[in-house]
């Protein structure tokens, strides 16, 4: 085993082939039915709650876990999901310690919320293991609806459009429907397939179709969309990673902290997945903290996340970087990556340079420090490619490289609407792109019903 | 240190914890248990007539009502009296209480409406040396069917008569133990009184069904897919319990016969409540059947230290000292006058205040103010209620004020009367009483 974790260089097979299990188990095991009836009578039924106000998809939390705790938990689903159909995956992935639970009154009151996400997990799996669907679809309106991409704002766009008896087709670029959900989150949150059963879950509705391995601009233009439907929703996420601007960056070992999540999240046998012995990431949010833990847990023997930044100014919630460093990897601030050290081509260390802010700005000091390295990860943040809507022979309007949208999620295109992490002005968050989904269609309903 | 030792009726024990009549005292090896774990006293499961014991059903006895941690709130019972033999039992219990001289030992009894039954009975008890008897007027279910328990104690005229009888064939302190399925508490208690009763005990258990299952549709505790009532106990009793004590306490006709209190009794406090409305000592069965009788040991340290604090030194320096303030409404003096106040640092605006005042009162209780969430009394409004107290989740974050007399009450517009003054002389009243010139 140690000579497993002690070896140089990116390999595979660091740990006990038993052990790989036990790390990638769920992070937070399912409440049981007891215990999801003591931890609902936590709940106090707030007035105008801020829990509910603090979810972007607005589910009405109150009522949801007093569902729960009248013994209720399929009516607890349908409440979650006339919000939010993607509420089992949100139960899991959504940083609750920032939104719901982080101003329910019993945070406020003991420091120790409503377990809220546990609780909407609880009562999503009842319903989804029951396969228990709380929507029929009605008489087809013969309205034809293109959506690009099949994650979360997609798949909430298509749902809704769906029971507003549209027919949708998505169009998704890889083999899998789900996009982050499937390839961008780390895989102790969803465990057990779980982002295929949702889809399934989801589309089992009817009038959805899904055709994957179709990719924007290369496959087909956003004209013919344009042209074949009756309605566009575009919500194919970020394509791009931002560049360290490093020296050396392009040097074997460098990698893309999505790829390694992705890998990492279709990986049929976790201990063939090559991993550093020493790592470190670069960037202070959800992905460099995905990245970083996963490579622990996949046997690297240190692990090392430098953000250029204070550790008040990190994405990442405090709930994850507690979880960083439980799992062992060291949290380093005010390191901006200056050059990548290479040998004979391959990564040997990173050196980067301290920052202090001068006034707003963030300035290196001068003073530098070298970490070895065998494999170092790009964690800071990801950008939204136009490239596939400018060779689509109609332009549409940018703001901040992302696309521009009205309140209603319309862009400066007739009949285009666009959600989820490639607009502008939100925050990356699943729940956020399950509601810009969700608001789109309604949109796109009442646009396509009222003339 | 307090002292803690009671004399009820002349029976001795070195605490009031006593066990009520019930499975817990239904034989030695419960009752020797019991006395090591520090209760002070027994009253031995019910007695019936010699002969063929009565039986009990074989599937469940009891229902439940839960917390959501299943913490136990309310028990019924549709067990009957002992289902042993009577001479096993008066056997058993001459022998503890030869080993247990310093313990409480008092029998219940329950047999047939007939003066040749209880005649019959009471030597056999009083020769075991117990030191008195309890009569179980008050079991709800079951020996009620057959003319006993409760419905006895549901007919002051019998109540009394069997009482007359005890009191003629035995030495033994008479205990009366009442059913509280009754619309007056006082009748019995006053029946009792009448045949000249030393005490009486209460409350028995309340005709209830804890439950329905929705698959089978049939009652809990189900039978053979039938259930019957059963007797209600635990904490949930308890402020129905407390109000009987308190309504025979203070009834001119009873007032200082001695009552021994009865009804989810759980911990020290509930015990001393019960004493302070005029309890002179307290039996205990539903909170002995949740944990155990560890909890006695709870009970006495408890109660001791409570008592120790506030200086009191004997039980009597508590018993009945509530009772002169439990008074007829009519009696409430109409120019207090309170107003609920919000404690903004303890809130956590959870607006469960607003909510039940907005939508259930007086809509005295702020949501928003200058566009902030934000809870908070307006005085103008307020009627007093203390819903909202009620209905916070933190302890002491809202409170009733009282207005100081002369301060004006911003909900009726006149400054609060120093004057004590009650419906009975309330102008509105059409039977006002004259007050007198």
């Amino acid at each position: 085993m140690p000579e497993g974790q002690f070896k140089e260089g990116i390999v595979g097979g660091r740990l006990p082939a038993e052990q790989y299990a036990d790390n990638f188990s769920d992070l937070h095991p399912p409440l049981d039915h007891h215990e999801a009836l003591v931890e609902s009578d936590r709940c106090y039924f707030c007035y105008d709650a801020p829990c509910m106000n603090a979810c972007p998809t607005s589910i009405d939390i109150p009522l949801f876990i007093r569902q729960i705790s009248t013994g209720n938990p399929i009516g607890s689903a349908k409440t979650i999901f006339d919000q939010n159909i993607l509420g089992g995956m949100c139960a899991r992935v959504c940083p609750t310690e920032t939104l719901c639970e982080e101003v329910c009154v019993r945070e406020v009151a003991e420091g120790k919320p409503v377990q809220i996400g546990r609780l909407q997990r609880y009562a999503t799996d009842v319903a989804m293991a029951e396969n228990k669907q709380f929507y029929a679809r009605p008489e087809p309106t013969g309205k034809t609806i293109a959506v690009v991409g099949a994650g979360p704002a997609g798949l909430a766009a298509a749902h809704r459009l769906a029971r507003h008896g549209h027919d949708v087709t998505i169009l998704e670029a890889r083999p899998k429907a789900g996009g982050l959900n499937e390839y961008g989150i780390a895989a102790y949150k969803s465990v057990d397939n779980f982002a295929q059963a949702e889809v399934d879950y989801v589309t089992a509705i009817g009038g959805i179709d899904i055709q994957n391995g179709k990719a924007l601009g290369r496959d087909y233009q956003l004209s013919d969309l344009i042209r074949n439907y009756d309605a566009v929703f575009l919500g194919m996420g970020l394509g791009g990673v931002n560049a360290l601007r490093a020296d050396g960056e392009d040097a074997a070992g460098v990698t893309n902290a999505v790829e390694f999540i992705a890998e990492l999240r279709q990986a049929s046998d976790l201990a063939s997945l090559p991993v550093g012995r020493r790592v470190v990431v670069i960037g202070g949010g959800m992905t460099a903290i995905d990245a970083a833990v996963q490579s622990k847990l996949l046997g690297a023997e240190e692990v090392t996340i430098c953000y250029r930044r204070g550790q008040e100014h990190m994405n990442a919630s405090e709930f994850e970087q507690d979880l960083a460093a439980a799992n062992g990897v060291t949290i380093r601030h005010w390191l901006q990556p200056k050059r990548v050290i290479t040998d004979a081509g391959q990564v040997s260390g990173i050196e980067l340079e301290y920052t202090a802010l001068k006034g707003d700005k963030l300035a290196g000091t001068g003073e530098t420090l070298t970490l070895v390295a065998d494999q170092v990860f790009k964690a800071i943040g990801q950008s939204f490619v136009p490239a596939a809507l400018n060779g689509s022979e109609a332009s549409i309007e940018l703001e901040a490289r992302r696309i521009k949208v009205d309140g209603e999620g319309r862009t400066s295109l007739a009949k285009v609407w666009a959600g989820g992490d490639c607009i502008f002005g939100r925050d990356d968050l699943t729940v956020s792109a399950v509601a810009q989904g969700r608001d789109a269609a309604e949109s796109m309903h009442r646009s396509l019903t009222q003339g | 240190m307090a002292d803690l030792r009671n004399n009820f009726v002349g029976i001795k024990s070195p605490n009031p914890f006593w066990l009520a009549s019930a499975p817990p005292t239904d034989k030695a090896y419960n009752v020797i248990r019991a006395f090591k774990a520090g209760w002070g006293g027994v009253v031995w499961k019910t007695l019936g007539e010699e002969g063929p014991p009565v039986v009990n059903v074989n599937g469940p006895r009891y229902g439940a009502i839960w917390g959501a941690d299943r913490r136990l709130l309310g028990l019924n019972n549709i067990e009957l009296i002992t289902d042993r033999d009577l001479q096993t039992n008066l056997r058993e219990m001459k022998q503890v209480k030869m080993d247990w001289p310093d313990r409480a030992l008092v029998a219940s009894i329950m047999v047939p409406c007939e003066e040749a039954s209880w005649k019959a009975i009471l030597p056999l008890v009083e020769e075991t040396g117990a030191d008195g008897i309890e009569l179980n007027f008050g079991c709800p279910h079951g020996m009620s069917e057959r003319g006993m328990g409760a419905a006895v104690g549901q007919v002051p005229e019998y109540i009394e008569m069997v009482v007359r009888w005890c009191k003629q064939y035995t030495r033994m302190p008479v205990i009366t133990k009442l059913t509280p399925n009754i619309t007056d508490i006082r009748k019995p208690a006053r029946a009792a009184h009448a045949g000249g009763t030393d005490a009486v005990s209460l409350i028995n258990t309340i005709n209830s069904i804890t439950g329905v299952d929705l698959d089978s549709f049939a009652p809990m505790p189900t039978i053979d897919g039938k259930g019957s009532h059963g007797g209600y106990c635990g904490p949930a009793v308890k402020p129905i319990a407390m109000n009987m004590v308190a309504e025979i306490a203070r009834d001119p006709e009873t007032h200082g016969l001695p009552i021994s209190g009865i009804g989810g009794i759980t911990t020290w406090r509930d015990a001393a409540e019960f004493m302070a409305l005029g309890a002179g000592n307290v039996q205990v069965c539903t909170a002995a059947m949740t944990y155990g009788f560890k909890i006695v040991q709870e009970m006495i340290a408890g109660l001791e230290n409570w008592m120790d604090e506030k200086g009191h030194r004997s039980l009597d320096d508590i018993i009945g000292r509530a009772t002169p303030n439990v008074t007829d409404w009519q009696y409430l003096n109409l120019n207090y006058v309170a107003k609920a106040h919000i404690d903004q640092d303890a809130c956590i605006k959870c607006g469960r205040c607003h909510i039940a005042c907005e939508d259930t009162s007086h809509q005295a209780i702020t949501s928003v103010v200058n566009g902030v969430r934000h809870f908070e009394v307006i005085e103008a409004e307020c009627v007093g209620c203390n819903l909202c107290v009620n209905v916070c989740p933190v302890e002491n974050c809202i409170t009733m004020e009282p207005l100081a007399a002369g301060v004006m009450d911003q909900r009726t517009g006149k400054p609060v009367s120093p004057i004590y003054a009650n419906w009975t002389t309330h102008p509105n009243n059409p039977m006002a009483k004259v007050a007198a010139e």
